[in-house]
């Protein structure tokens, strides 16, 4: 029915309306009457013991309504900020947990760690403020060096985790995976370094609260992803507020990239603060405190072997890895580097045997977490440099070794070594497409053309897999999750025939007010510009997990799914009894209830409309009104997947690197919005070229101090620095949920970063460079180049 | 120490008291209520706040309120002719999903439209790219924000905006 609005259409964004007038509603653009505002003081120090703070001077400074220091919070018995993933190590036992207090007491640990709060008539005031408080620190030896954080004589940082050792965890069997590798014909070993990143969503985090004191109610708006696991966070763990007192509203929000899931401490204290100051607080973060303190990504030292056979078949891979969890453990650090990093580690392929070994340590550092791609793009960063270097060490083509290793499409559902059970999935036309698109087969001739240049050409595959739409609930309870993870949807019809759909998703850029409508535009044949979705308050969204990690259309788009089934179910009734037809008899076509081989048709609108005025109703057997919920629980994981192919100019000159052409073909299962599918393999790719090329979150070693920690110094990817793509898709659909879709936030993002890196290498294999640390930037490049050369 | 500063914004005459280091930007949001125009970096590096002074795309976390006593000002906000009738360049992002979380929009729109005009409605790929320097967008990657004003750009000239 609705092709131009249903399933599979470009449909043009309901969002971008009031996002292209500037009347989009963050955060920080709330009005709030005689509102107050706060300001953090941070610690300028990596590791320091406080030794004393005085806010007298700062009290008495114009404006100051209230100050509040690390001990006002302990003596108030906050909680502190928990870690929601129980991972348990080779031994069986628990992750070493130490405090992570919403305010330091008496030790800083990170720059960044805050030590006071400042709230004031106005914000410059409160920063006014903020310098006259006197701290006395007495500074300790500061560890930020992730290679050298579990060495013995490394400063300690928790006396919870002696040696900085969060835990020492391993999958799989390493007897079994040393006997392959002692029968391998070939071994390519290889170390890596994951680059730490820092997320910079374009709007900073921020958070504004309110009490009511008539009603002991709680108001946060938040920065949030998940509005609901922040408020459950905050009133079971953290701050005790009832459930039921506390409103947390996540409006628009701009960009998240796994960021804004955390509970963090800012919006912790604004929340706490705003009862005892009687007013309204709001507290947006400068860009320099969004680089210090929201929750970093990737930072992995990595030792990987991969055994082949003579013909190039893998025979196993060893991986042996260092995590940085920073200076305090956040939400779901945990489970990044290891259920979402060494199940992913089979890539594409029917590698038979696979040993992970992950530590993860602590380091005088801000916290790292989940960012877009969480642990499955250090596991592709993994997998496909290691191949691509085999390939060349065997002199294979990287295409040709990829497909001999793919799993076919026959043997699916595939059972992994390391946990997983993929779905679906069909890889080889998705290399083959890819190869097409980039024209590999005239690359040599592009190549040799480049070189007449002076400049050198490479090219490089990445072939990844993501796991996504994280579920079902049980195992991840068996993994060590504190959540479940399903999703909800209420879909609610207006007397008028109007519709609300309410979800537990929340959109920060994706762009669910449309995907959604579409869905339900679709399926119920309402007209799309009658369908408004709604998210991101709980007080009017039900319970529901929110939006990270490729979920929202995979778990919450099938929820919404179960609840237009449950319309339709409920319709049918209805129309049944208008019709004076058995409800077997009454099929929905196109948004209208008919009896098969009649004339009799009842629109789903007049349906709506009785079940509002039930004046000629089936009341004895069916509740007025349409207002049907539903929670979908996922019964596996998604496993979308595809392949890279970059293709780089290296100047040897200046070690630039120019991305000339760049391919991405993915399968994402059915797609509902194509539009929009693109637009998300787009932002990914270029945060992945970013990691490749640009970014990178650096700690000065002698003093703890972030180096990069401004847009001045931590080198974003702009416009210039990256071409237009080509994207294609091959469609499996995923066999176990409603739609038959996967997700496709994160692609971009995982893959990206090994295709650029083996093109790189490609680049410079011709000069004798081996390896180029990542990012690789000029510098990087240049070194490597001149290294090889002596 | 307050100042009295007055300007036209969107057309309008306003006027309010600021203090000396008070921004544009802050002028504009925070005392005229006008949060179209965002704030994203403190180092005047993101062009989230760009905003067109007498006809020209500046940064308005970079220039004090003061110093736009007496000019013109267009804000995000005024750049549609109406609600049902946007500019030409607003309607090439809404074709060509330029645009995602949307924070980072009234700022590249703004450019936007000030690069359009400057190189006389005539761009292509690379001098679209070079001229973004100075506006970051951490979600869409680019690609289709380079269309829309490649798109935009014919569309403007016919329509004389």
């Amino acid at each position: 029915m609705t092709s131009e609005t249903g399933i599979g259409a470009r449909v043009k964004r309901k969002e971008d309306q009031r996002f292209l007038t500037g009347t989009g509603r963050y955060v920080d653009d709330l009005p709030l009457a005689r509102a107050t505002y706060a300001y953090f003081l941070r610690s300028p120090h990596a590791h320091a013991r406080i030794k004393s703070i005085d806010v007298s001077a700062a009290k008495a400074s114009p404006g100051v309504v209230e100050i509040f220091t690390g001990k006002d919070v302990a003596d108030a018995k906050v909680g502190g900020l928990i870690c929601g993933w129980v991972v348990k190590d080779k031994h069986g036992q628990p992750h070493k947990s130490p405090p992570h207090p919403v305010m330091a007491v008496d030790t800083v640990r990170y720059v960044g760690d805050s030590v006071a709060m400042i709230i004031a008539n106005s914000y410059d005031e409160a920063k006014d403020a903020a310098e006259a408080i006197k701290i006395d620190y007495e500074v300790l030896p500061a560890n930020v060096d992730l290679a050298k954080a579990l060495a013995a004589g490394a400063p300690q940082i928790h006396a919870e985790a002696p040696g900085n050792l969060i835990y020492d965890w391993e999958l799989g069997v390493k007897a079994d995976v040393d006997a392959a590798f002692a029968k391998a014909a070939h071994v390519t070993k290889l170390d890596l370094v994951n680059n730490r990143l820092i997320p910079n969503a374009m709007e900073p985090r921020a958070a504004a609260a309110e009490y009511d004191k008539g009603t002991g109610q709680y108001t946060l708006w938040s920065t949030s992803q998940n509005p609901h696991v922040l408020r459950l966070i905050l009133s079971a763990f953290v701050l005790g507020i009832p459930e039921h007192k506390l409103r947390v509203v996540a409006p628009d929000v701009g960009g998240g990239f796994g960021s804004k899931i955390f509970c963090y401490a800012d919006e912790t204290m604004v929340c706490w603060a705003a009862s005892r100051v009687g007013r309204p607080i709001k507290w947006t973060a400068e860009r320099s405190e969004s680089f210090q303190t929201d929750c970093h990504g990737r930072d992995h030292v990595t030792h990987a072997e991969l055994a082949l056979d003579k013909d190039g078949k893998f025979l196993a891979l060893r991986v042996e890895t260092i995590a940085n969890m920073g200076a305090y453990l956040s939400t779901f650090s945990t489970a990044v580097p290891t259920y979402l990093y060494a199940t992913l580690l089979a890539g594409q392929y029917t590698t038979p045997l696979i040993y992970a070994n992950v530590k993860a340590a602590l380091t005088n550092t801000a916290p790292v977490d989940a960012y877009r791609g969480a642990g499955r793009p250090e596991a592709t960063f993994v997998i496909e440099s290691i191949v691509s270097k085999a390939a060349m060490e065997m002199k294979i083509d990287p295409a040709e070794l990829r497909r001999k290793n793919f799993i076919p499409s026959t043997a699916f559902p595939y059972q992994t070594p390391v946990a997983l059970q993929y779905d679906s999935g069909n890889y080889p036309p998705i290399i083959d497409e890819a190869i097409k698109i980039a024209d590999y087969k005239g690359f040599e001739g592009r190549r040799a053309e480049a070189k007449s240049r002076g400049k050198l050409r490479g090219i490089g595959f990445s072939s990844y897999i993501e796991a996504c739409g994280l579920g079902p609930s049980q195992v991840i309870g068996q993994l060590g999750g504190g959540v479940g993870q399903w999703e909800s949807a209420q879909i609610k019809f207006n007397p008028t025939g109007n519709v609300q759909v309410l979800t537990g998703s929340h959109s920060h850029g994706q762009g669910h007010e449309t995907t959604f409508a579409q869905l339900v535009s679709d399926r119920l044949g309402v007209p799309i510009d009658q369908i408004e979705v709604v998210h991101g308050d709980t007080a009017t969204t039900p319970f529901g997990m929110g939006t990270y990690g490729s979920r929202s259309l995979a778990v919450g788009g099938s929820a919404i799914m179960k609840a237009a089934d449950k319309v339709i179910a409920k319709g049918k009734r209805i129309a049944a009894h208008l019709m004076e037809a058995s409800v077997a008899d009454v099929v929905f076509e196109g948004g209208t209830f008919k009896v098969a081989g009649t004339d009799k048709a009842v629109p789903l609108g007049a349906a709506v409309f009785a079940a509002y005025v039930p004046h000629n109703y089936p009341l004895a057997e069916l509740e007025p009104g349409m207002d049907e919920n539903a929670f979908y629980d996922p019964s596996n994981f998604v496993y979308p997947a595809g392949t890279q192919i970059c293709e780089v100019e290296v100047d040897p000159d200046t070690g630039e690197v120019e991305i000339v052409s760049f391919t991405a073909v993915d399968d994402f299962g059915n797609i509902i919005n194509p539009m929009i599918v693109e637009g998300q393999v787009h932002g990914g790719i270029v945060q992945g070229v970013g990691q490749a090329l640009m970014e990178n979150a650096v700690y000065d070693e002698a003093t703890g101090q972030l180096v990069s920690g401004s847009y001045m110094d931590y080198t974003m990817p702009r416009a210039d620095d990256v071409p237009s793509f080509k994207v294609g898709y091959k469609v499996t659909p995923c066999p176990h949920n409603p739609l038959g879709v996967k997700g496709c936030g994160e692609a971009g993002a995982i893959a990206a970063p090994a295709a650029v890196m083996n093109a790189v290498h490609d680049a410079l294999a011709p000069v004798g460079v081996g390896h180029v640390p990542m990012p690789a930037t000029p510098l990087n490049v240049w070194q490597a180049i001149h290294g090889a050369a002596k | 120490m307050t100042i009295n500063v007055a300007m036209t914004v969107n057309g309008k005459a306003v006027s309010g008291k600021v203090e000396a280091r008070t921004l544009l930007v802050q002028f504009l949001r925070e005392h005229l209520g006008m949060t179209g125009t965002h704030v994203g970096c403190d180092t005047s590096q993101c062009g989230a706040c760009v905003v067109h002074v007498d006809g020209k795309s500046i940064k308005s976390c970079t220039l004090l309120a003061v110093q736009a006593e007496g000019t013109k000002v267009l804000t995000i906000e005024g750049v549609a002719e109406s609600a049902e009738k946007l500019h030409p360049m607003q309607e090439a992002f809404r074709e060509n999903h330029a645009l995602q979380c949307g924070f980072c929009t009234p700022g590249m729109v703004m450019s936007a439209i000030d690069m359009v005009k400057r190189h006389n409605y005539q761009l292509d790929e690379t001098t679209v790219r070079r001229e973004l320097e100075g506006n970051l967008c951490r979600c869409t990657g680019y690609h289709n924000i380079v269309k829309a004003i490649l798109a935009a750009a014919p569309a403007m000239k016919s329509a004389g905006v």
